[in-house]
């Protein structure tokens, strides 16, 4: 009977124990989310999207990062989905489980833990110096289009792997070749959790701070071309807050950003839940 | 007919070239780092550059000890901290939870993943640095609140991935433990997280990875002092935020240096990533 | 090659890596008949039925030898082309797997794959197969609207479109009927009867009682082996092997 006891004591100490980390994780969350836009969105207004920075971001709004956050992430997406969906095509549809396969998996596996800094080294001797496309749109895109890579891939992956067998055979008895099955019958219902992939590849982008500064830059001017320096609201909001530019805007555009990552998220969940709709 | 196969061949090579594109990038990356970093290695030896103390690029000294002292300390502080409790909440995702109270706390988790690495870093020293300064003394900038903001940007990456794997046992696991009479505690403590064991030491790995990678929250909160830290109270450097603070000015021998410290932090990262590569597939096959 | 023979089967064999799931197979089926294929589970019918227009090739590690001819012409000859071999022979499958699309885009997907179909015969085209299958009456009014709203029953006819869509020679059909309800499983029976005037049929039935309903000629496979083939009316009154009476009669199966 006491070791009765004992056992239960045990798991009722575990039991709040649990619930205390999982409270705190929630506490932390909560935390730091109010805190900045609790400081923050008393900045925000429309002056304040849509002026560009003066004085440093001293004065004036962040229309020019907001400008250079977008470039920067199309590029990056641009060049990702295709390469990212096309791998996940190729190791899930066309090949067998087998060397080659395993090699690449491997190779996706690393790139996916290579921290951002040492993407950004790279993205700074490869493109900027080595191609000569000097801190740019293109070359900050090209950068995170590598970083967000493994992401997209096994978004899509997974995607791949949920879809029945037998949407494919339905395909090639009706005379398809692979591709037609591929493209036809499998990619529309993988389309889902391929935007998905996309959405997390951009919200990386939007986030990411160490590889754009190398590769980007952190110019205030509006970019006009591909080869135009840009700054993104992260970099913009890491600099306004290190060099203690202003807390106040500091605050504001990090506040710009919460609202921004959860925007295209629930916009993403939105969009998902009409096309899940539409499918049946 | 014809023209179809011929498509169809060609389309298949296409692909392939794509899947090899991130093989591609990784050679990348590793040529170019290690080609920008390993000859000042060369030139200065690589024990003095991983075992010297002192880093003065005006005097030419590269030393990177003080940084992967560093590096080593905030990351160990961070899984401290970030290890029971990450395995505390997958714990309470896959177990014992009522529905509403899970799907609370992975959407907690959701936006802890979104939310920016600057702002982690922020928060930390608008709010975490004065406090610490407040109540335990020293530049309040230190090891310490490194340590503790990692540790919650690492929890996403533990939660989810142990969470996969607690959630990809076998039903029986659980069904036989209890039937032995064990109590749920007990069943989750002595057979669940065991036979998970290689999934969670998976997501440890590559928190770790992700603790030793950061580098713009950490230039925020650490005060980046480059000497030898000797307390937790103290403020540091770290491998990733000694690149990230003087790559914008660097030239010569100094970025070279600066590519040499890329390269050591690449080289461990690479080894822990093989090393969870491979515990996730013993846990798949 | 004699003539009426639409498929003729010499020495066939099939193996899944290690398993032989068909043996010596040595059969013909005659153009405008349907032929019902019986036998227990697990006895390779749909085994056979994917061997004659090839998806058998999907699954990985499966070979096979001996011959099978459509119209005198070997399908396994590399030189032939596998996707016009199964437009030519069309296959349904157990369960009605509609692709999650429009009605019309599910009869559409066949016509679309060739770039010859034109977009105004489409619209003739698909209203020709729904008619066929004698489904058109009830989905006229909603083509745009997905197939997986359908009933199952109307799903397993929307599959029987979607293949004659292709205008195929030849339909496989592999238990088309199991999991519909008797009235459903009427429809579609009739609809057989009717297709049979224009194309050669084969059919693993639902049950002994459908293939005695349809069947011109019936073959009866245990263990992957060929039985016992023949005239429907003989092999369901008088049949020569002792297995297939105690099939029929019921006795195992
Ligand atoms: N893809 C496959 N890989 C390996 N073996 C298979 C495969 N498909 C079928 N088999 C095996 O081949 C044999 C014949 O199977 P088949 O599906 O052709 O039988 P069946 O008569 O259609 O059965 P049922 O009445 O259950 O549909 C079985 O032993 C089965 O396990
Ligand atoms: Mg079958």
């Amino acid at each position: 009977m006491k070791i009765e006891r004992g056992r239960y004591l045990t798991q009722n100490i575990a039991k709040i124990l649990i619930w205390m980390a999982a409270l705190s994780t929630m506490a932390v969350m909560a935390l730091i989310v109010f805190q900045v836009l609790w400081e923050g969105l008393p900045v925000l207004s429309l002056s304040f999207f849509l002026d560009s920075p003066r004085s440093m971001g001293r004065e004036g709004g962040i229309f020019s990062t907001i400008i250079g956050t977008f470039a920067l992430t199309i590029v990056a997406i641009l060049f990702a989905t295709p390469l990212g969906v096309g791998t996940a095509i190729f190791l899930w549809e066309y090949t067998r489980e087998g060397r080659i396969s395993r090699t690449i998996r491997f190779g996706i596996g690393c790139l996916a833990g290579v921290p951002s800094i040492i993407f950004g080294l790279f993205g700074f001797v490869f493109f900027v110096i080595y191609l000569n496309m000097g801190w740019s749109i293109l070359s900050g895109g090209l950068t995170m289009a590598a970083l967000i890579l493994p992401t997209i891939i096994s978004a899509t992956e997974e995607a791949l792997k949920a879809i029945p067998y037998s949407f494919r055979e339905v395909s090639y008895s009706l005379g398809g070749t692979k591709w037609q099955t591929v493209t036809r019958a499998v990619i529309p219902s993988a389309l889902p959790g391929i935007f998905t992939g996309i959405i997390l590849g951009i919200c990386r982008s939007i986030e990411e701070t160490a590889v754009v500064i190398l590769t980007a830059g952190s110019s205030l001017l509006i970019p006009t071309s591909l080869f135009s320096p840009v700054r993104t609201m992260s970099v913009h909001f890491y600099i306004l807050a290190r060099e203690g530019i202003s807390m106040e805007m500091a605050y504001g555009t990090g506040a710009a950003l919460i609202l921004l990552v959860l925007v295209v998220n629930i916009v993403a969940n939105f969009l998902l839940h009409r096309y899940a709709r539409k499918k049946t | 007919m014809e023209i179809k196969e011929i498509k169809e061949r060609f389309i298949e090579k296409i692909l392939l070239l794509i899947a090899f594109s991130s093989i591609t990038i990784l050679a990348l990356i590793t040529f170019f780092i290690f080609g920008e970093g390993l000859p000042l290695i060369w030139k200065i030896g690589p024990k003095a550059f991983l075992l010297g103390e002192r880093w003065v690029p005006s005097q030419g000294e590269f030393g990177i000890l003080p940084m992967i002292v560093g590096s080593f300390w905030v990351t160990f502080g961070s899984l401290l901290l970030g290890i029971p409790l990450g395995l505390a909440c997958a714990i309470f995702l896959c177990e014992w939870t009522p529905p509403w109270a899970g799907m609370i706390l992975r959407s907690a988790i959701q936006v802890l993943a979104g939310i920016p690495s600057v702002v982690y870093g922020f928060w930390g020293l608008v709010v975490l640095v004065p406090l610490i300064r407040n109540f335990l003394g020293g530049p309040g900038l230190s090891i310490l609140s490194g340590s503790l903001i990692l540790s919650i940007m690492i929890l996403p990456t533990i939660i989810s991935i142990s969470e996969d794997s607690l959630k990809a046992l076998p039903p029986n696991y659980k069904a036989g433990a209890f039937a032995l009479g064990a109590t749920h505690w007990q069943t989750i403590w002595r057979v669940l997280i065991p036979a998970a064991r290689s999934g969670i030491v998976a997501s440890i790995i590559l928190g770790m990875g992700r603790a030793l990678g950061e580098t713009m929250a950490m230039i925020m909160i650490l005060g980046n002092a480059v000497k030898m830290p000797s307390s937790i109270l103290d403020s540091a450097r770290t491998l990733t935020t000694n690149i990230g603070i003087e790559m914008g000015y660097a030239s010569g021998d100094h970025r070279q240096a600066l590519f040499a410290a890329g390269v050591i932090l690449f080289l461990i990262i690479m080894l822990l990533n093989s090393l969870a590569i491979v515990l996730s597939r013993r846990r798949a096959g | 090659m004699s003539t009426g023979n639409k498929i003729a089967i010499k020495d066939f064999n099939f193996y899944y890596g290690s398993l032989q799931a068909l043996q010596m197979i040595n059969l013909d089926i005659r153009a405008n008949e349907i032929f019902a294929l019986l036998g227990p589970a697990r006895s390779g019918k749909t085994t056979f039925l994917k061997s004659l227009n090839r998806l058998t090739d999907l699954v990985y590690g499966a070979s096979h030898t001996g011959t099978i001819l459509l119209d005198g012409e070997d399908i396994y000859d590399p030189k032939i082309s596998l996707t016009q071999l199964r437009r030519r022979v069309g296959i349904v499958f157990d369960l009605p797997i509609p692709l999650p699309m429009s009605i019309y885009e599910n009869v559409a997907y066949g016509p679309k794959l060739s770039n010859k179909t034109q977009k105004k015969y489409l619209d003739e085209i698909i209203e020709k197969a729904l008619r066929s299958a004698f489904l058109w009456d009830e989905v006229k009014d909603r083509l745009h609207t997905s197939a997986l709203r359908l009933s199952g029953g109307q799903q397993q006819r929307l599959c029987i479109s979607r293949i004659l869509a292709l205008d195929p020679e030849v339909l496989l059909l592999d238990e088309p009927c199991s999991g519909l309800d008797p009235i459903s499983t009427a429809s579609i029976e009739e609809t057989l009867s009717r297709l049979k005037k224009e194309y050669t049929i084969v059919l693993v039935p639902h049950n002994i009682q459908q293939a005695s309903r349809v069947a011109d000629r019936v073959g009866f496979l245990l263990d992957g082996k060929l039985v016992e083939e023949g005239p429907a009316f003989e092999i369901f009154t008088r049949p020569k092997n002792k297995k297939t009476e105690d099939y029929i009669s019921g006795k195992f199966g």
